[in-house]
């Protein structure tokens, strides 16, 4: 059974072996993995040593102390969120033991290949076809992906595609790992109403992926992605954040140092979504408070909707309390960055970037649907699509 | 970043809000509300006896030494949770939090003071504070009203405690210098009443400036505390709307399958455990006396009294015109949700008092 004394030891004898002084970052970040050190709740020999998951805060607290370098979650996001759950539940163990390592590393960054310009919210109408070449038995993929974050920088992807139309549109998935260097993959730009390309397009033409980068059973890859988008939403807006932490802490400070902007209809508006934002800060750390206590609730599927219609109520506040410096937006170029920083940029790009929130992840009204349906208990709408074949639905 | 409320029920927590519930259950709920309400007298003397000689919630927030069970603000507001959830015609706000808080801040080992908080812990005497139910914490007291209206419970109350001028009084009800005269009141379940005391009359327990912060520290706590009772209200609101439309067939589907509906008893939801969290904060606040707590409790009064109110409407709406009869009891929900975001100072008033504590000024 570890401890937390058994672990202050082990990150000790790591700190001795490799000092973060003389190490080179990512020698130090391999070697972290190798002792079990990485996520202590996946299994040893894959960068874990079987622990509870709330033992970590004693390996990062010993580690930061000793001024190790952190692996960067937010640049490695889609892999350690998404990619890394999901390989260890379904891969196999040369799956584990060739992509966990380096993922978590940040030596291979992921993508994921899931929307479609066709299929978003009905992300199960994705039409992107897996054939098998009955020679090799390799799968040769043809089709377009959309809103993937990271695709330019991305070394694998995670990958649905179609695998049996005949089948109702559920059952007939297969889920890949896509090679993002294979020949047929081409990664366009998808610029947004911020001006950025902060996403991008893939195109997949001819793309050939050995069934040995299949992950679980052939038809089976809507269970598959299940895992993959739990994890997801389960990532989104769980940031435990100081009083006045998130966005409402810039309106509130130009509120202060600017009483010439202060309005009567402004203040009542600063006033009910101060409250609500103090309000869903302190939900989140209830939700916090319950995984630690280890009795989590439903509670926390609500969050990722409470912080998008905050943010996109109080950036919107914001633009107008600035009043005509809320007329200028910083810059229109095309950039693409690596990372979204609500916190670094312009009112005017937080109010524009803020409407993703809702979107992104499972939109808003998918999500109220499945609180009403899993939480509360609603019966679903009645649905024609689950018996019936993927090639005579209509499109 | 300071250390965060504990915002989660302990196991005795647990323990309490299960043998509350099971006596509501058991012998209060709400069609019995009704009943009782219709009746002129809503109290139920058995309930209370239960409730308070039974299981000892009305001592919660009293030490043992002085005869209650010396828990606190946190075990006080799950029984409240529960008396919101079954709109329970008590005293228990008035009596067993913000009175009997008002007491302990004053000189709580003289004598009278111990005497009578023994009484209330053991539910054997009822006590309110003579002031409007509206009354806000921060607000200045209205002293000298004659009569004083809109006082909850002081029909049931055998002591009202009277703010005056130089100081906190305890006057009994049964002597002759009060008269109460019953108000017909919008929240069948917590009647209210004009007081008119003599001046002069009763025994003076605090003298004028330790009299002026123990209220205020009453009405802190009521008003803190209040917000676990809309919590419980919003619950069992959302919870009847839930199960009404999931058995209610229109259209040849369940009510509940519909989206329209689907989407906002989920937004409802979002709320009750938004408030759920507001309310605990401010209840952990109250408890270990921290220098956050009127924040906190402004902050849970702004959040759970609209959501209350909201989700009563949401009831009634949902349940369509079943919902607008007499016989169904999600009215007593909206009437007591309704009157509640105006008990102990109203929403907009908390908010004010949130901008004064956060330094969010109005327009110059």
């Amino acid at each position: 059974m570890t401890d937390a004394t058994e672990l202050r030891t082990r990150v000790a004898e790591l700190i001795a072996a490799h000092p973060p002084s003389g190490t080179g970052r990512d020698d130090f970040l391999r070697a972290r993995f190798d002792a079990g050190l990485a996520w202590l709740h996946y299994p040893q020999g894959l960068g874990g040593l079987d622990a509870p998951r709330s033992l970590q805060s004693v390996v990062d607290a010993g580690l930061a102390a000793a001024g190790a370098p952190d692996n960067d979650p937010r640049r490695i996001g889609i892999g350690l969120g998404m990619a890394a759950p999901t390989i260890l539940r379904y891969g196999t163990q040369e799956q584990k033991e060739r992509f966990l390592r380096p993922l978590w590393v940040g030596d291979e960054v992921w993508c994921q290949l899931f929307s479609e310009p066709g299929a978003g919210s009905d992300l199960a109408a994705l039409a992107t076809r897996a054939v098998r070449d009955q020679a090799s038995g390799d799968w040769i993929v043809d089709g377009q992906k959309v809103w993937t974050s990271s695709a330019h920088l991305a070394r694998w992807a995670i990958l649905i595609a179609r695998t049996d139309p005949t089948l109702p549109k559920h059952r007939g998935i297969t889920y890949f790992l896509c090679d993002m260097t294979d020949p047929g993959v081409e990664v366009r730009p998808l610029r947004q109403l911020t001006g950025e390309a902060e996403f991008n397009e893939v195109f997949l033409t001819g793309v050939r992926i050995p069934d040995a980068h299949r992950l679980g059973g052939i038809g089976e890859g809507w269970q598959v992605a299940r895992t993959t988008l739990m994890n997801e939403r389960v990532s989104i807006g769980g940031a435990r954040l100081p009083r006045e932490g998130g966005m409402i802490g810039a309106v509130a400070r130009t509120w202060r140092e600017r009483p010439e902007l202060r309005t009567h209809e402004l203040r009542q508006r600063l006033l009910t979504l101060w409250v609500e934002a103090e309000v869903a800060r302190l939900t989140a750390e209830r939700v916090r408070q319950q995984l630690v206590a280890g009795q989590p609730g439903p509670e926390g599927s609500g969050l990722k909707l409470s912080f998008a219609r905050l943010n996109q109520e109080i950036s919107g506040l914001e633009v107008e309390l600035l009043g005509d410096e809320g007329l200028l937006y910083s810059d229109w170029t095309m950039r693409r960055p690596e990372l979204v920083d609500f916190t670094g940029r312009d009112a005017g790009y937080r109010y524009l970037r803020s409407k993703g929130n809702s979107i992104e992840g499972g939109t808003s009204e998918v999500l109220l649907n499945i609180v009403a349906e899993r939480v509360l208990g609603l019966p679903s709408e009645p649905r024609d699509d689950k018996d019936v074949a993927w090639k005579d639905l209509a499109r | 970043m300071t250390t965060p409320p504990d915002l989660l029920y302990s196991e005795p927590e647990d323990d309490l809000r299960a043998a509350v519930r099971a006596l509501l259950t058991d012998r209060a709920d709400l069609p019995a509300a009704l009943t009782r309400a219709e009746s002129g007298d809503p109290y139920d003397p058995a309930l209370w006896t239960s409730l308070t000689a039974g299981i000892g919630v009305a001592g919660l927030l009293v030490p043992e030494s002085l005869g209650g069970q010396g828990a606190g603000h946190r075990e006080a507001a799950v029984v409240l949770e529960e008396l919101g959830r079954a709109v329970t015609p008590a005293p228990y706000l008035t009596s067993s939090v913000t009175a009997t808080a008002t007491l302990l801040a004053c000189d709580a080992d003289s004598p009278d003071i111990a005497g009578l908080l023994t009484a209330l812990a053991e539910g054997r005497r009822v006590a309110v504070l003579a002031l409007p139910f509206g009354t806000a914490p921060d607000s200045p007291l209205p002293v000298g009203a004659d009569p004083v209206r809109g006082v909850a419970d002081a029909v049931r109350a055998d002591v009202l405690l009277v703010p005056r001028q130089d100081g906190l009084y305890a006057v009994e009800t049964a002597s002759p210098a009060v008269t109460v005269e019953p108000l017909t009141p919008l929240d069948l379940t917590r009647p209210l009443a004009a007081v008119t005391v003599d001046p002069g009359a009763g025994l003076r327990i605090a003298a004028a400036p330790v009299a002026g912060s123990a209220v205020r520290a009453g009405l802190l706590a009521g008003a803190g505390l209040l917000a676990s009772e809309q919590l419980g209200i919003a619950e069992w609101c959302l919870e009847e709307s839930v199960r009404h439309t999931k058995d209610r067939h229109q259209f040849n589907r369940p009510l509940g399958s519909f989206q329209a509906l689907k989407h906002r008893m989920a937004q409802l939801w979002l709320e009750v455990v938004s408030a759920r969290a507001a309310a605990r904060a401010a209840a952990d606040a109250l408890a270990t006396g921290s220098p956050d707590a009127p924040l906190a409790v402004a902050l849970a009064q702004a959040y759970c009294g609209p959501v209350a109110v909201h989700a009563a409407e949401e009831c009634v709406q949902l349940h369509g015109g079943i919902g607008m009869t007499w016989e169904h009891p999600a009215h007593l929900a909206l009437k007591r949700a309704k009157s509640d975001a105006t008990a102990l100072g109203s929403t907009g008033r908390h908010k004010e008092a949130l901008a004064a504590l956060t330094d969010l000024p109005a327009p110059g």
